[in-house]
């Protein structure tokens, strides 16, 4: 059924797309801001470094004998040392005279307590510069001494490439547990779902109860909606069952008395044509009679086979109790019903619909057989499960073996004889119900055999 | 940097000459296809057993060895750093500093503890003490000087006996000198009082160790100050005339580095030769290797061995130079 | 054999009850749920024909407190609902049988007949007549020792001629009996089963006797 409905992009796929995606862009995003934040704080670094290495050299700076003199510390240099070795340029500069370096550094302009900070290209390398200067004051002039201090980033960019790694790890772990997340979301939302969906598949097709397991709020519209729909089919089905019975009964009781008034005349009638009339009556009741009820029991076997009730079942006894129900009518036309069954055989199928089949293939053997015949019954287990109803009667046309089991074909030999012609189909239908199938064949010596494969 | 400018043109025509160099060797291999030209300053004899070795390992290159003062194969390599393909010296700090200036190449491919190489292009090699070395003969009769406060005991107690028989190097000349100087007068003030004494004495200045040692071998001398004792012990032919006093208070170690130009001619084969070197210092075979391997860095010799690191540059500096030689020449000439 | 009848439809009813007297039954006549109970508490009763549909409530709701009121009287149920959906409701009630409106009288008796002979004891309904036993229950006719299953047809031929004997039937009359309407059978037929029942009837005081153009008759010859 549910392949005629055409489906939209599923919900858990849906949802799990939204989750992950999210997923996704926020880990992106958690990646690039961890970077450049990390970038920031790594350059800050540095600056700071350098800065406070161009500090101590100009602290160092001081004017002796009218000299200028910038004995810096050793330290100086040594707080430049990185894991990378990374390359120092400096240059020192009084006023705008080179004094000592790095001559080729460019060097900023700088006003006092001022420090400038560059990133240029020196010596084919990118290198962080850092420009500072300080005024001195001598006995009779002031002169100003400005510190360039280079370094280049490999210990930067070596620090910002283990952050990298290790901010694209942690944005690819919190992307891991989102997903997963999301995954579990979705299942255990989507689980809700399914739960209900099983228990409306779990239920055998007579049960229209509405649902009672508590259900997350959300999906309270739903099952609300399903109760109620269950609940109006429910009542829709009693009602048409109610009609059918009530229609059999409104039929079947009038025909009823017809036919006993018609027998009962029968006995006081002596007029050769009268009798006739009053056969042909009773006759016309008992096909229709049988034929209303023929088409009601195929109707409740369709709908049965559609919503198939397994349960197991012993054929030996379900056909057993069917030959000793027949027994009587057997006998009012001197018939004998043999049962040749096996002690036990055990299958799974619809009791119901089984017994209908096996009646009708009886029914028909009891109809077509002539007085004081014989029918054998025989139920095997080994080597296939199956019942087969022989009679003694003049068996099937042997052209229409295909055709009989088709709705409302009556054998042509079947002339003189009350039948909708329905009882086969029945028998088939359960047969191909249960995998099964309806095989009928001519005995060589004589009589039909219909045989219940299942 | 002016300085270095002029010299290299005051030295230019000298280059062009052989005699430039100390000493010069080349040692030839038959299937040679290539010459790598190691510009060095340290001994032919101490190196000859190493190219020797690498040599018979890598048939088609020969080997030209040049030697000279630390200070002077700066200036050499600096000037012509495509005609050079290693530079070899023990002087930390103005290999750093040639590192730091981009003249050397960085070799991916070399494995050497952090602390013993330089941003992958300056390689450490030997681990070098510098010692107080003694003539035995002078202190016949007496105690010999532990630590620089003691030899600075040692000298005004006997100054009859030492004036004129002191020597170190002269800062202005050596590297090896100058970085021993500006690493010990970083360490203490005991520095400059030794020089102060040793300068009241009539010190002896030297521009190299080659020619301190032999002073102090033939008694000329009989106390060489910040001279590299395992140096010391391999030139001496009479190793009983010397005591090598590595100084208790604070020892200063150097530690030999090598690099190879940015410009090299032989790239491939220079990187070869510092991978021969590295594996020569750690295998320490008898008689190929004479120089002390790299010490393990722990606990003394730790905190002894200069640090490769850009601070080495700050004595380099011309105004910090300037001063410190003033501040030298004000202790140790004492006109 | 007295039954009870409990059926709302009057003209059914009728025709129900003039068939069964006929054959020598006394029947009565519930119209409702109400009366049958009545009936039930005060009479003794053979077979209870028990409708479904009673226009006072379901004939199964009957059946239930009958059969749980220690009452084992036996109890056909009529139905004219759908055959799928009543058999088993009523047979798991106690119904000792069941039979779909409407109903070849043939099958009722046929039917009423298996049901008694299997609940009930067959001191009840032996007929004795002319040296004749006869079991109308089992099908048993002795004759002297001798003793023959009758078939059914030869039963109920019997049957009837027992019933009244010294009476004429028609060979119609006796064929309606024995044949139902979809036999298709020539009167003939008949003469087979007077035949065999003469045969049955040899050593006996018992004669069927054949008038010629008006039918049979059994005599007891004395």
């Amino acid at each position: 059924m549910s392949s005629d409905l055409s489906t939209s992009v599923s919900l858990r796929n849906r949802l799990v797309l939204i989750l992950i995606g999210g997923a996704a862009i926020l880990a992106l995003l958690l990646f690039f801001a961890i970077r450049n934040y990390a970038t920031q704080v790594a350059q800050q670094g540095q600056d700071n470094i350098i800065s406070a290495s161009v500090t101590s050299i100009l602290d160092a700076a001081a004017i002796r004998d009218g000299i200028v003199e910038v004995d810096f510390p050793y330290a100086s240099f040594s707080m430049l040392s990185t894991a990378f070795d990374d390359q120092i340029f400096y240059a020192i500069y009084q006023d705008d005279i080179f004094l000592s370096g790095y001559e080729r550094l460019a060097i900023a302009r700088v006003a006092a307590r001022e420090t400038d900070f560059k990133t240029v290209d020196y010596l084919g390398s990118q290198v962080r510069v850092v420009t500072a200067s300080r005024t001195l004051i001598g006995k009779d002039k002031r002169t100003q001494v400005r510190v360039a201090l280079a370094q280049t980033q490999d210990a930067l960019s070596g620090t910002l490439t283990q952050i990298s790694r290790n901010a694209a790890v942690f944005g690819a772990s919190f992307f891991a547990l989102a997903t997963l997340l999301s995954f579990w979301a979705t299942s255990n939302t989507i689980g809700q779902l399914n739960r209900l969906t099983n228990s409306v598949t779990r239920r055998g097709p007579q049960d229209l109860s509405p649902f009672h397991k508590p259900v997350p709020s959300e999906m309270l519209p739903l099952v609300t909606s399903l109760n109620s729909l269950m609940s109006r089919l429910d009542h829709s089905l009693k009602q048409s069952e109610d009609f059918i019975a009530e229609a059999a009964h409104r039929v079947r009781t009038p025909l009823a008395t017809v036919r006993s008034y018609a027998e009962a005349t029968l006995q006081r009638v002596d007029k050769e044509e009268n009798r006739q009339a009053m056969r042909s009556m009773v006759r016309a009741i008992d096909e229709s009679s049988r034929a209303a009820g023929q088409l009601l029991d195929h109707a409740m076997i369709t709908f049965r086979a559609d919503h198939l009730e397994l349960q197991d079942v012993d054929l030996s006894a379900l056909v057993h109790d069917l030959v000793e129900r027949l027994k009587p009518i057997a006998e009012m036309k001197d018939l004998t019903l043999r049962l040749h069954s096996d002690t036990q055989v055990p299958y799974k199928g619809d009791a119901i619909l089984l017994q209908n089949a096996v009646r009708n293939l009886l029914d028909n053997a009891l109809k077509y057989s002539p007085s004081e015949g014989v029918i054998d019954i025989q139920v095997t287990a080994k080597p296939n499960i199956e019942i087969r109803v022989y009679d003694s009667g003049k068996g099937f046309p042997k052209d229409e073996l295909d055709t009989l089991a088709t709705r409302f074909k009556r054998g042509l030999n079947a002339e003189g004889t009350i039948g909708s012609g329905l009882g086969l189909t029945i028998a088939m239908d359960v047969a191909v119900a249960h995998k099964g199938m309806l095989r009928l064949s001519n005995k060589a010596e004589g009589g039909a055999c219909a045989s219940l494969l299942l | 940097m002016r300085i270095i400018v002029t010299l290299v043109i005051w030295m230019l025509p000298q280059l062009v000459l052989a005699q430039a160099w100390e000493d010069r060797r080349v040692f030839e291999n038959e299937s040679a296809e290539q010459t790598l030209r190691i510009i060095s300053s340290t001994d032919t004899a101490l190196f000859a057993p190493i190219i020797e070795d690498f040599l018979s390992k890598n048939t088609g290159v020969s080997v030209e060895y040049l030697v000279n003062g630390t200070a002077k194969i700066d200036q050499i390599f600096r000037a012509d750093p495509d005609k050079f393909d290693l530079l070899i010296s023990s002087a930390m700090d103005l290999q750093l500093k040639t590192a730091n200036d981009g003249l050397a190449l960085r070799l991916s491919d070399v494995a050497h503890p952090s602390w013993a190489q330089w941003r992958q292009s300056l390689f450490a090699f030997t681990s070098e003490p510098a010692a107080i070395v003694v003539n035995k003969a002078a202190f016949a009769d007496h105690q010999l000087p532990r630590s620089r406060q003691e030899l600075i005991e040692v000298l005004r107690a006997r100054p009859d006996v030492f004036r004129g028989r002191v020597g170190t190097y002269d800062v202005r000349q050596s590297g090896l000198g100058y970085l021993f100087a500006t690493q010990d007068a970083r360490a203490s003030e005991t520095f400059w009082r030794l020089m102060e004494v040793m300068g009241a004495l009539d010190i002896r200045l030297y521009c190299c160790s080659g020619d301190m040692i032999d002073d102090l071998s033939d008694g000329t001398i009989a106390v060489a100050y910040n001279v590299l004792g395992s140096y010391a012990s391999v030139r001496v032919e009479n190793e009983d005339q010397i005591e090598v006093i590595l100084p208790s208070d604070f020892p200063t170690t150097m530690m030999r580095t090598a690099l190879v130009s940015n410009d090299a001619p032989h790239p491939k084969a220079a990187t070869e030769f510092v991978q021969h070197l590295i594996r020569l210092q750690s295998d320490h075979p008898k008689g190929v290797f004479l120089l002390p391997s790299l010490k393990t860095q722990d606990s003394d010799v730790d905190r002894a061995t200069i640090p490769l690191e850009p601070a080495l540059m700050t004595f380099l500096d011309n105004l910090k130079r300037r001063r410190f030689i003033e501040e030298w020449e004000n202790a140790v000439i004492q006109k | 054999m007295k039954f009870l009848l409990v059926e709302d439809n009057q003209e059914l009813a009728d025709a129900i009850s003039s068939r069964m007297r006929l054959d020598g039954h006394v029947i009565e006549h519930a119209a409702n749920l109400a009366d049958a109970k009545a009936f039930v508490d005060v009479g003794e009763y053979d077979l209870i024909l028990l409708d479904i549909m009673l226009p006072d409530g379901d004939g199964r709701d009957f059946l239930k407190a009958h059969r749980a009121s220690n009452h084992d009287t036996p109890v056909i149920v009529l139905t004219a609902r759908s055959q799928v959906s009543d058999r088993i409701g009523s047979l798991d009630l106690g119904a000792d049988d069941y039979l779909t409106k409407p109903f070849d009288h043939a099958e009722l008796e046929a039917r009423c007949r298996a049901v008694l002979r299997r609940k009930t004891g067959k001191t009840k309904t032996i007929i004795e007549l002319g040296g004749v036993v006869f079991d109308p229950l089992a099908g048993r006719l002795s004759v002297n020792t001798e003793t023959v299953n009758l078939r059914n047809r030869e039963l109920r031929l019997f049957e009837l001629l027992v019933n009244s004997p010294g009476q004429v039937f028609s060979k119609q009359k006796l064929s309606d009996r024995l044949f139902s309407y979809d036999d298709d059978v020539s009167e003939n037929a008949i003469e087979v089963y007077i035949g065999r029942l003469r045969k049955h009837l040899e050593n006996s005081r018992l004669k069927i006797v054949t008038l010629r153009g008006l039918g049979y008759r059994l005599d007891h010859v004395l």
